[in-house]
């Protein structure tokens, strides 16, 4: 009996992965895999451009390429969530207030104090090392993941339109940040790991055995737990049907409300790990004005990674595309010596740029 | 047979109003229009028919300036006519009503009418005058009735389509292109429109009339032209043409028998709902589905039967009676009901049948995604194999079960709609016009295919289904149902065998 259960076992899990390399190989000669292979092409020559014209090779220099990962990754981990929340046709303003307020609660949490054995007062972060930075993480995920889902019900319970709820909880999560943080930095006791999760890594020995920063293993974690969810489970067939047509998703019996629901919650959730990435990125201070105007950058790459408004559309791969082609664009001006004022520019018109190739392309296939 | 020459018939005395030569188009490496011929006398109404995908709209699309023809030439009243975009085209005497209507709903019935050639002095509206023109233009299509002030979101279906016409009048259009115009109207409206019509013929306007309803052109028009593949194959004086040697030259074969005809033995009680009633309409409705049975519902648009179907799936709150699906009673979801084994086509295709930017498989399969992979997982290669069977067997016509959903005709597309329910092995179909605005091909694949259903097939050990069937064309519903029962004003009435209706009795009973 164990045995065949265990054969059983065995050939369910061949079943799958002969599946998934069939869809991938499928893919790779269909439309999609064009879409993305189009967008990498685009960030070669964007990167090619500011290698050959930034002074003395700096650009790909191996720090700077390193910049360029850890940048990118606060970004990226964020357009995961908004990923989902654009292919349902949906929008949220509020991610930049959500990763501002995991950077809050987590240095909140890590400077809690509690009474000691002498009666003192003394942080719960040196009463306890290991525990206080999960507890920390848990509390941020739990927090961010809250507010995501209830943008999530007042868009799915009142009907109001996601612009609106997200418009008004931006500002909303963003006080409740400046609240619980006194309307200043909070600096932590301590250094914890979450502290050092974006540390550079290839250019300091001690830690060069990780090769990326721990965050940076997080976000390729989440874009293969991420892209899998989207491509092979039910619930993300039911993300496109409800983005595409959800008159069509309601007739076929999809959870309309609940798959809206999960998926604002998901952006939380990513929202929460972009947080922790941030902090330690800002060198793990509580800053409640921190990503201010994130949801920008971060609503760019996905559409730059040609997810359309109209939903239904897009792809995980091509959102992390956008992510670093966002990035490079960003840190090559600066490089370039662009004042501030051309850097927006640029940005502006390469958004609209990319948008406008899309619709042209796809123009001409219909 | 004269009239099977693609040269249109022509009174030599006069000049044409309107004269279409060789026009060819091509999209890529499709040839959307390969020469089309094809020529309307002043005052004249022209017929256009074609299955869906034979050119019709390309061509007119041409005509209208949508499309720059890459061979062929038009004239106008004699003169070379190169319609340089649709303004243009407006602004030279053509005028084009699509099946959508294109109406601003929040501005009022004389500012839709003379929307961008408003009168004005030095860059202002001028308001008098405006209201002169737009009441002359109402008028003139029967609007006399609505103050041009009217927000055209207040007015009905039909009363916005007259909007549209008198759009056209007000600019003295000589050639006046209707797309499917009846397509949701009801039968009190399209004697109005026709009325309309002629009327605006005798005016000397010319109408180019586009419909899939064979009985409006024989109807209406003088002459017809028929479109397949492309090419203008036939055309000639209506009243001299039969309406099946028209189809013969649509599909390019002869479709004696349509309807399919089987003999269905229906069995035990599958569907059963009690004194029904919805918000609005229907009231009280009581009917008895069987298995093995194709039951129609006849009606006007509007008379309640599309919210009839959706309380019944669950999709429209019931405010009253019982519904029984099988051995389970009371209200359900969508969800439960597609679990209860029944499934609904929707009638209107673009907006809630299909997720169009979606591929075939997915369409498809939405409903039933179990079973596609271990666990809740959804395996792409398993949903295609599961689609490749219907896509043989319906059949569908496509590249592959991945090919995006918008790239096939109006007929394919419905038939991924009924191929879902298959998939989902329902034995309860609702079908709500399942073959509205799709070409004749399809139609009698889709009506095969519904009388196989309702038959069953013992070899593969597929059990008859019962088929609750709401359609508007009255052939439709005499050629495949086994009862019928006919909705007026919210009321259902008593179900009676086919053999027992006729069109002039279910239409009496309609308009109750």
């Amino acid at each position: 009996m164990g045995r065949t259960l265990a054969h059983d076992r065995s050939r369910r899990l061949s079943d799958l992965l002969i599946s998934m390399t069939t869809t991938l190989l499928k893919s790779i000669r269909s439309k999609t895999w064009l879409n993305i292979a189009a967008r990498f092409l685009a960030l070669i020559i964007v990167f090619l451009f500011f290698a050959i014209f930034v002074e003395d090779g700096k650009f790909y220099s191996l720090r700077n390429l390193e910049n360029i990962v850890r940048q990118s990754s606060v970004y990226a981990t964020a357009a995961l969530g908004m990923t989902f929340v654009i292919i349902i046709a949906g929008i949220d303003l509020s991610v930049g207030s959500i990763i501002a307020l995991a950077v809050v609660v987590v240095a909140w949490t890590l400077n809690l104090q509690v009474d000691g054995a002498d009666g003192e007062l003394v942080y719960l972060v040196h009463q306890y090392p290991a525990l206080t930075p999960l507890l920390a993480c848990l509390l941020a995920i739990g927090a961010s993941t809250a507010v995501g889902m209830l943008n999530g019900a007042l868009i799915v319970r009142l009907r109001i339109v996601p612009f609106i709820v997200t418009l008004g909880s931006m500002g909303i999560i963003r006080g409740l940040a400046k609240g619980i943080a006194g309307e200043r930095d909070i600096y932590p006791p301590e250094e914890t790991w979450i502290g050092g999760l974006m540390d550079p890594t290839l250019t300091n020995q001690a830690k060069s055995w990780m090769l990326l920063p721990p965050g940076v293993w997080v976000l390729i974690l989440c874009i293969g737990v991420a892209a899998f969810i989207l491509k092979y489970t039910r619930f993300g067939r039911h993300v496109y049907a409800v983005g595409s047509n959800e008159e069509t998703a309601r007739l076929c019996g999809v959870p309309v409300g609940r798959t809206k629901l999960i998926v604002y919650g998901l952006t939380g959730f990513f929202c929460a790990l972009a947080g922790f990435m941030q902090f330690s990125y800002i060198g793990g201070v509580g800053q409640p004005t921190t990503g201010v105007m994130y949801e920008l950058f971060v609503i760019a790459a996905v559409i730059i990674g040609g997810a359309s408004f109209s939903g239904g559309e897009g792809s995980i791969m091509g959102t992390i595309i956008g992510a670093l082609i966002i990035t490079i664009l960003y840190m090559g001006g600066q490089q370039m010596g662009w004042p501030k004022w051309v850097q927006e520019m640029v940005i502006g018109g390469i958004i609209i740029l990319a948008v406008a190739v899309d619709r042209l392309r796809h123009r001409k296939l219909a | 047979m004269d009239i099977l020459y693609p040269r249109p018939i022509r009174a030599l005395s006069s000049t044409p109003r309107l004269e279409m030569r060789g026009i060819e188009k091509h999209f890529g490496a499709t040839r959307a229009l390969a020469g089309v011929d094809l020529s309307v006398e002043p005052g004249e109404i022209m017929a256009l028919v074609g299955e869906n995908g034979a050119g019709k709209s390309t061509l007119m699309k041409v005509l209208y300036g949508a499309h720059t023809p890459d061979a062929g030439s038009l004239y106008l009243d004699g003169a070379p006519y190169i319609p340089l975009n649709p303004l243009h085209a407006r602004q030279s005497g053509v005028a084009m009503i699509y099946q959508e209507l294109s109406l601003a709903p929040h501005l009022s019935t004389m500012e839709n009418i003379l929307l961008g050639i408003e009168p004005a002095k030095r860059g202002l509206i001028d308001w008098a005058s405006m209201r002169t023109k737009a009441v002359e233009a109402m008028t003139a299509v029967g609007l006399k009735a609505i103050a041009p002030e009217t927000p055209v979101s207040e007015l009905s279906i039909a009363q916005q389509q007259l909007v549209e016409i008198a759009r056209a009048v007000a600019l003295d259009s000589r050639v006046l292109v209707l797309d499917e115009p009846t397509s949701s109207l009801t039968s009190v409206d399209i004697e109005k429109l026709f009325a309309l019509v002629r009327s605006l013929s005798k005016r000397g306007i010319s109408v180019i009339y586009i419909s899939h309803f064979l009985e409006e052109v024989q109807l209406l028009s003088q002459r017809f032209t028929v479109l397949r593949d492309g090419t203008s194959v036939g055309s000639g004086i209506t009243a001299e043409t039969s309406k099946e040697s028209i189809i013969a030259m649509m599909v390019g074969r002869d479709v004696k028998d349509l309807y399919p005809r089987n003999k269905h033995t229906s069995g035990k009680t599958v569907l059963d709902i009690k004194k029904v009633s919805v918000v609005k309409k229907p009231r009280f409705a009581n009917l008895q589905l069987r298995e093995g049975e194709v039951f129609g519902i006849a009606g006007l648009v509007g008379a309640g039967r599309t919210e009839l179907l959706e309380a019944i799936f669950g999709l429209e709150p019931i405010i009253d009676g019982e519904i029984t699906v099988g051995t389970f009673q009371g209200n359900a979801t969508p969800a439960q009901r597609w679990d209860q084994r029944m499934g609904m086509v929707s009638e209107d295709r673009k907006n809630q049948g299909l997720a169009l930017g979606l591929s075939i498989a997915d369409n498809i399969t939405l409903p039933k995604l179990q079973g596609l992979g271990p666990g809740r997982l959804v395996m792409p290669d398993k949903q295609e194999a599961a689609c490749d069977i219907w896509i043989q067997e319906i059949p569908i016509k496509c590249e592959s079960a991945s090919q995006r959903t918008s790239d096939l005709s109006g007929g394919n597309q419905q038939k991924v709609a009924i191929a879902r329910l298959l998939h989902a092995n329902v034995n309860i179909l609702l079908l709500d016009e399942p073959t509205r605005g799709i070409d004749v091909g399809s139609k009698a694949q889709i009506y095969r295919l519904i009388d196989s259903l309702a038959l069953g097939d013992s070899t593969i050990a597929r059990k008859p289904k019962a088929i609750l069937l709401v359609s508007s064309y009255l052939p439709e519903l005499l050629g495949t149902c086994d009862r019928i029962a006919v909705m007026c004003r919210g009321e259902l009435g008593e179900p009676r065998p086919v053999e027992e209706w006729d069109e002039h009795s279910l239409m009496t009973a309609a308009v109750g």
